[in-house]
């Protein structure tokens, strides 16, 4: 099997796509949002459930179906998300978006990303981008919505 | 091998054909190129390149308004691009055809104007679920601004044949216009189109056929079709990209207000109103792609000197083969009719979904197309996401279709490991 390819779909990504971590509805979710790839029709669901007073993202899930690229990025995000302070998932975002487009060398990908850097293989796949962001934008979209500001999200441009 | 070539005069040489397309040529991540997406656009023979260099580089200049030479050879080029257009699909005369962007603006064309004087509130349009997105939003729009009904033929399942029992029961005189796809390009399913054209015009409903996957694949006669408007585009047919076809019946065209106006369609203009001209020029405001239709020009040759019966018997005869060969590999979900199909086939694979199979597909040098194919309501109603289709050419190879099938089971073997 080719070497990029076997890059791009290491073990703990088909993994993460077989059993996605933090899969299914939340029902008591302080936010929902969606984010839908059309050149494919794929579309994912992502749900937190946030303490304001503690700024504690207390629990995330995540419905809908989609490639193994987009089904493991997003699992893997929501174990990394889980626990975390508003501003810490703002900054794993703008981590991630650096580490997937390219903009930041592979050499200075932070440590703080853990198992999300196994998806640094796909910016090999320009195609493929769109794929591993498109939890991304929904995340983005749950933080802008529980915010302040209102924005829309979810066309899966690599641009978060 | 070579008594056999003997005794069959009239099979093209598809070998010597193949090398006619530069572009074939070449390796993908290190391995030889196999291009399976001549359903999203075709490659371009040598003969069509020359073209539109040798035009560019020897009689390029405005259509119908110089005087000059260049300007007379130009207008000559672009009119005889029509003449040809009218003998590739046997319309009547030249003025039926207009040239438009492609089928997407051919059919927006349509839906705008004979569509926006005909069709009334509580009117129906009526479409097959086959239709590509181009075939369906149009109507869509034009149904909304109306008031209007849009119906749709279901498909028989998995099969992606339009059941004929429903064909009987929608296909009614409160139908105003039945515009239908002759080739799917998800299903591979071919539509008897000039069945339907017959039945709707005793009717009196008018017919539209997308021939966007047939025109450059089989033959295509809008006389022995009967069919009001036929739409293509030349990119899939050989031909540049930005030009496509519109063929119109005459009094169609008679009955239409303009689309697009402005500069070339017009007879006279005055400062508070314009009288414009008939089709097709009528049709065509502005500038045409003049470059674009020398090299439409050149592909319509290049296909008719092949034959376009020869063209589909290939075809069909790699896509049976590509199905059977995937049918046997188990685990495969198959679309379209086992029976009777054209170039082209989908496929999905129990529990990979259609990129990760492109995505690897691509690795090995095989351009395939993944996604929903501008397919969307028929990919839901199928109860999937996408699928991974493979479309065939007359330059594409039994070998290629062995190669496909080698690296879908790798892809198998990949992810249930």
């Amino acid at each position: 099997m080719d070497f990029d390819f076997e890059e791009l779909y290491q073990a703990v990504i088909l993994d993460h796509s077989r059993k996605p971590r933090n899969f299914g509805a939340l029902p008591d979710a302080t936010v929902t949002v969606s984010g839908d790839n059309p050149t494919c029709g794929d579309e994912i669901a992502l749900s937190l459930k946030i303490d304001a007073a503690a700024d504690k993202l207390e629990a995330v899930g995540f419905t809908g179906s989609a490639c193994s690229i987009c089904m493991a990025s997003t699992s893997l995000m929501t174990t990394k998300i889980k626990g975390k302070t508003r501003g810490e998932a703002e900054t794993l975002l703008r981590d991630f978006q650096g580490m997937i487009t390219g903009q930041m060398p592979e050499s200075e990908t932070p440590k703080s990303l853990g198992d999300l850097r196994l998806l640094s293989g796909v910016r090999k796949f320009p195609q493929r981008v769109k794929c591993a962001t498109l939890g991304w934008h929904a995340l983005k979209g749950c933080l802008a919505e529980s915010g302040e500001g209102k924005f829309s999200v979810g066309t899966g441009d690599a641009d978060l | 091998m070579h008594d056999l070539a003997k005794h069959a005069p009239t099979a093209p040489d598809w070998g010597a054909l193949r090398r006619d397309f530069p572009i074939l040529d070449q390796t993908v991540h290190g391995k030889p190129l196999i291009y399976l997406d001549s359903g999203a656009s075709s490659q371009k023979p040598r003969a069509v390149i020359d073209a539109i260099s040798r035009y560019y580089e020897h009689d390029h200049s405005n259509v119908h308004r110089g005087i000059h030479e260049l300007s007379n050879r130009a207008t000559a080029a672009y009119e005889g691009a029509r003449e040809r257009t009218a003998r590739f699909l046997n319309a009547d005369k030249p003025s039926e055809i207009v040239f438009t962007r492609g089928t997407t603006e051919s059919i927006n064309l349509v839906a705008a104007t004979w569509g926006e004087r005909h069709v009334g509130a509580g009117d129906t349009i009526l479409l097959t679920e086959l239709e590509h997105h181009a075939n369906l939003i149009p109507w869509q729009q034009l149904a909304r601004r109306k008031g209007a009904q849009l119906l749709y033929v279901p498909v028989l399942g998995d099969s992606g044949v339009p059941d004929p029992a429903k064909v009987d029961e929608l296909l009614t005189p409160a139908v105003k216009i039945f515009a239908f796809t002759h080739i799917s390009n998800t299903m591979g399913t071919i539509n008897p189109a000039a069945e339907w054209c017959a039945r709707a015009r005793a009717l009196g409903v008018a017919t539209l056929v997308d021939a966007a996957q047939s025109a450059g694949h089989c033959p295509v006669d809008v006389a022995a079709m009967g069919c009001d408007f036929l739409v293509f585009s030349s990119h899939k047919i050989l031909g540049p990209t930005g030009i496509g076809v519109l063929y119109g019946r005459e009094e169609r065209f008679a009955e239409m207000p303009p689309y697009q106006t402005g500069g070339e369609m017009i007879v006279t203009v005055d400062w508070h109103d314009a009288k414009f001209k008939p089709a097709p020029h009528g049709f065509e405001a502005g500038t045409p792609d003049v470059a674009g239709a020398v090299g439409l020009h050149a592909a319509m040759d290049y296909l008719d000197a092949i034959g376009r019966q020869n063209i589909f018997e290939h075809d069909r005869d790699l896509a049976a083969y590509a199905y059977t060969r995937l049918s046997e590999l188990g685990g495969v979900r198959l679309f379209g009719p086992g029976t009777d199909r054209a170039g082209l086939v989908s496929f999905l694979l129990d529990d990979v979904h259609a990129h990760d199979v492109v995505t690897l597909a691509d690795q090995h040098g095989i351009a395939l197309r993944g996604g929903h194919h501008c397919n969307q309501p028929l990919h839901r109603k199928l109860g999937v996401k996408s699928s991974a289709r493979a479309s065939f050419y007359f330059y594409n190879t039994h070998e290629e279709v062995d190669r496909l099938v080698e690296v879908v089971e790798k892809v198998r073997a990949f992810f249930n490991r």
